[in-house]
């Protein structure tokens, strides 16, 4: 009861000042048959000693000084120290959302700040202060989409992180919307003529991701002419942000939903990450989530408060742009301290490190007899797919045993893509990860080797 | 962006009735915006060599090549220190008291929470990484699992949802596949009238009506009116209980009766669930399915907002429609994801949800077992109803029903003399506490929505009762005082109708001097 700050003395003085006799009484509400009378079935209460020891045997159960080279919308970043010395802080992180501006102005001016990096990074003219993460956000922007057109026909690019494309489904399903695939070219990215083809009067939006599932980089001024004559929005997802740092911005597109997990955020075996929907200013009114906004006191003093409200849950119920309330504060405030860090110059440097790394990964892992790189044609950030003879179980197999983490098999999301895998080399992986995988590789086709 | 603090407590001119025992002023540092601080050429990072050869970004992507980074700051490593630590100390957090926001349960947030969360194989795992490597993690999935289905007294669970809202919206695609299942969806949602916001835009998102359901002259359900408004239309009722004025529905199992007598799901919302834990289970009282708010019951830190995780638990009636995947145990003991389920309504996210959050949980209910988390129940309403005894004088309690973890007034009396709820609000801040919840549930005119939790002492809220009633007194002998804080911020009062008339979102080189 170590987090309890009561004496057994005070309980009895404060259940006098009640005027009550036990602490029962406060509870004779709930009828009788339904109190528990029992404990709980849960384990017993734990040290903080035991507690460390039981967390840190499952965490030695986890992968351990493997090197890695998963992405596929979770990427492996250094994570500067700050980061952390400044969000443990008690008045980040014990705080609540910031409603009452007098008290909170140090979140909401990191908010502002965030929003602002947002907008430079994606070259979009506002951000809202967070979402869920990278799948809810897009499919909170296809929603968006769908209200601001009026139209309630969506094409999806089979490009876009399958996760992502399932989450939206599952968030399209009542909504009345139609979902329509998008498949992909030779290059791996969408196909224009498919695409030109299936747009239409009806058509809400397309959603594409870039760099997109596949690693490569759309062309997203094309697509976006082709969903402007029709007058449809462009979507465009961004799971990688560190690509922004290198990558031209989707200036063309509408929405643009990006996952800032790259920003300094743990994998943390899938979240908490950090989504956010930045777009143009003529669609302020149907964003969802939180926005903060500049504004003055009674003595002209400059603060921060939430703004726009009118927009959320809390104030029109069924009518609001969205359900979201809580978001995702604390990881947008990492994302935002680690974008300050590297700035300006570091997001470049780091993203040319990163271009450099797969690049050389790319070629040294296709060199091997039986490899290929597939959609070679496409400009790529730090992802690549590689075809292989051998099946990516066999491959991992023996990738493992060198203490390597390879390439995550495609064939579940794309049947037509056996034996292909999507790598990942980022400023985590040394050359001597990367040549090591590469001799993996070299062996195949002379299985004898290891036992000779 | 420079703000010069007037001091507020000058010897002549105290502007309290009382003395405020729990404050007193400190200096506290001004601080422009990160960008106001960039200069080319600072620095807060140093990359490793690049030990692979460079290559030509611009040959390498084309036309995708981007020319630059715009306004991103170029400032250094100390810099950014004090910069978000100097934010920092203009934050109230419950590291520095009682922060009584009625519904959204602050209570204390343990560190060793924070602790194992960084370990390394848990904060560095992937998920993607293979299932024979990631068998801690999803260990830590079951356990949690299997705590929060005997907690609540339900048999089935997703973690997957990534907040309270998002824990609802799956609850109720849940129950529209249920009824599907039957072969009708059905259209119609009830909600009472004292309800979260979330609860009506969920059911809408959700391809539902909603039903207002009015509340009765106790605050609670009018099982009479439920009766008549529930038929075959209706999917099911969504329900806090106890609800947002800290009544629990006594008649719950009639309720649960009456929906069930037609087909109907009772749906409870569990963001107050912390009045329940170790006392009742939902389970056994006629919920079908309902959602947890680990950042409220389960002490994960609100973080400004978030981080938070809103796992479901249902009936087995329910569970074949959970999302996809769900953690099996093996016959050998190990652990696997089953993708294979034919009626899952999907994905809600991606991948597994907010693991960082689960652990946290865990660790909580670890931390305080059967007896603790009993303890920390019966604390939670002790402090609730030790607030209510010593303010029932001198604020108006529109509902006298016995309450659990919160109490619910309203500024009736102090709005005689022009006070609202929200000036008061506004004047605790002056006092050291955090402002309750204002002006909900909207069944109570003026609420002032109070919600101590168990984290706080019984000096904290001797403190607290005292800041209470000598703003009850200034309400009488000096309104101007109260409708004019906080007098001790570093900002007074913003003017948040500028703010959203002329929307100034973000700092824009040009308007440096604006912003």
């Amino acid at each position: 009861m170590r987090y309890l700050p009561k004496s057994p003395a005070d309980r009895v003085a404060m259940l006098q000042a009640i005027g009550i006799a036990s602490i029962d009484d406060l509870f004779a509400t709930i009828p009788a048959e339904y109190r528990l009378e029992r404990d709980l079935a849960i384990p017993r209460a734990m040290s903080e000693q035991e507690i460390l020891a039981h967390f840190r045997a499952a965490s030695d159960q986890n992968a351990n000084g493997y090197a890695s080279f998963l992405g596929a919308g979770v990427y492996r970043h250094y994570r500067p120290v700050v980061i952390d010395a400044m969000v443990q802080r008690g008045e980040f992180l014990t705080s609540y959302t910031p409603y009452q501006a007098e008290i909170t102005q140090g979140t909401l001016q990191a908010i502002f700040e965030f929003q602002t990096m947002i907008c430079e990074l994606t070259g979009m003219d506002i951000a809202n202060a967070s979402m869920y993460d990278g799948s809810t956000g897009a499919a909170e922007a296809v929603m968006m989409a769908v209200r601001v057109t009026g139209r309630n026909h969506v094409l999806v690019a089979k490009t876009v992180h399958p996760e992502y494309s399932e989450v939206m489904a599952t968030y399209a399903q009542h909504q009345g919307l139609t979902k329509q695939v998008v498949g992909y070219g030779e290059d791996g990215r969408i196909d224009h003529a498919a695409l030109e083809a299936a747009i239409t009067e009806q058509t809400a939006c397309v959603l594409i991701q870039s760099p997109n599932f596949f690693g490569t980089i759309e062309d997203v001024e094309a697509i976006a002419a082709l969903a402007h004559a029709k007058g449809a929005l462009l979507i465009v997802s961004i799971a990688e942000a560190l690509s922004l740092g290198i990558v031209k911005p989707p200036v063309e597109a509408d929405i643009v939903s990006l996952e800032a997990q790259s920003f300094g955020v743990a994998p943390s075996f899938g979240g908490p990450y950090c989504g956010v929907i930045a777009c143009k200013e003529k669609f302020l009114r149907q964003m969802p989530g939180r926005l903060a906004g500049a504004t003055r006191d009674k003595d002209g003093r400059c603060g921060f408060v939430l703004t726009l409200s009118t927009r959320e849950q809390h104030i029109r119920r069924e009518k609001a742009t969205s359900n979201i309330c809580t978001n995702q504060a604390l990881v947008a405030l990492m994302t935002c301290i680690y974008m300050t860090i590297y700035g300006k110059q570091g997001l470049k440097e780091l993203a040319e490190q990163n271009l450099a790394k797969a690049h050389y990964a790319a070629h040294a892992l296709a060199a091997a007899p039986g490899s290929k790189l597939l959609f070679a044609a496409a400009p790529r950030f730090n992802e690549f797919v590689l075809q292989s003879t051998e099946t990516p179980h066999q491959m991992r197999h023996r990738l493992l045993e060198q203490k390597i983490i390879g390439g995550v098999s495609l064939a579940k999301w794309y049947p037509e893509l056996e034996n292909a895998t999507l790598w990942c080399a980022t400023e985590m992986n040394t050359r001597e990860q990367i040549d090591a995988a590469a001799r993996v590789f070299a062996q195949k086709g002379m299985p004898m080797l290891t036992h000779v | 962006m420079t703000t010069e603090n007037k001091p507020t407590t000058a010897p002549d001119s105290t502007p309290f009735v009382g003395n405020t025992r729990k404050v007193s002023q400190h200096v506290n540092q001004n601080e422009g915006l990160i960008f106001e601080k960039s200069s080319p050429g600072k620095k807060a990072y140093r990359l490793a060599p690049l030990d692979v050869p460079e290559v030509d970004a611009a040959k390498l992507l084309g036309a995708a090549a981007r020319t630059g980074l715009g306004a991103l700051p170029e400032v250094s490593e100390i810099e950014i220190i004090r910069h978000f630590t100097r934010l920092s100390t203009w934050n109230y957090a419950i590291d520095l008291g009682m922060y009584p926001l009625g519904s959204c349960t602050m209570k204390y947030n343990p560190r060793i929470n924070e602790a194992i969360a960084r370990l390394e194989g848990l904060a560095d795992a992937h998920p993607y990484q293979p299932e024979a490597l990631s068998q801690g993690a999803m260990r830590i999935l079951l356990q949690l699992q299997r705590c929060l289905t005997e907690i609540t007294g339900m048999d089935a669970i997703t973690l997957q949802p990534a907040a309270g809202a998002h824990g609802e919206f799956t609850g109720i695609l849940l129950v529209r596949a249920y009824h599907e299942s039957k072969g009708n969806p059905r259209k119609k949602i009830l909600i009472p009238d004292s309800a979260h916001g979330t609860n009506p835009a969920t059911a809408a998102i959700c391809g539902y009506q909603v039903e207002n359901l009015k509340s009765n002259a106790r605050g609670m359900v009018d099982v009479a009116q439920l009766e008549q408004m529930v038929c075959d239309d209706t999917a099911a009722l969504m329900l806090t209980n106890p609800s947002t004025i800290g009544v629990f529905e006594s008649e719950i199992h009639k309720i649960a009766d009456i929906l069930h007598a037609k087909g109907a799901l009772l749906y409870m919302d569990g963001a107050n669930m912390n009045a329940l834990v170790g006392k009742t289970r939902p389970g056994d009282f006629g919920v079908d399915v309902m959602h947890l708010n680990l950042h409220k019951t389960f002490s994960t830190p609100h973080g400004g907002g978030g981080p938070g995780s809103g796992p479901v638990v249902c009936k087995k009636i329910l569970e074949p429609f959970l999302p996809i995947p769900v953690v099996v145990e093996n016959s050998d003991g190990t652990l696997h994801f089953d993708y294979d389920r034919p009626q899952s309504v999907g994905r809600v996210r991606e991948f597994y949800g907010n693991f960082g959050m689960f652990v946290r949980a865990l660790a909580y209910i670890l931390a305080n077992g059967p007896d603790g988390l009993r303890q920390t129940t019966e604390d939670a309403v002790l402090n609730a109803n030790y607030i209510r005894r010593h303010l029932e004088d001198v604020y108006d309690l529109p509902y006298t029903t016995p309450t659990l973890h919160e109490v619910v007034f309203s500024d009736r009396r102090q709005a005689r003399n022009g006070v609202k709820t929200g000036d008061i609000a506004k004047r605790l801040i002056d006092y050291g506490f955090h402002p309750y919840t204002v002006s909900f549930p909207m069944i109570v005119p003026g609420a002032l929505m109070i919600e101590p939790t168990e984290s706080e002492s019984k000096e904290e809220l001797d403190l607290f009762i005292d800041a209470m009633r000598q703003i009850a007194r200034e309400a009488e002998e000096n309104p101007a005082l109260i409708l004019n804080a906080p007098h001790s911020t570093r900002i007074s009062r913003l003017d948040e109708v500028g703010a959203a008339r002329k929307p100034v979102l973000r700092w824009k080189p040009e308007a440096a001097g604006q912003a």
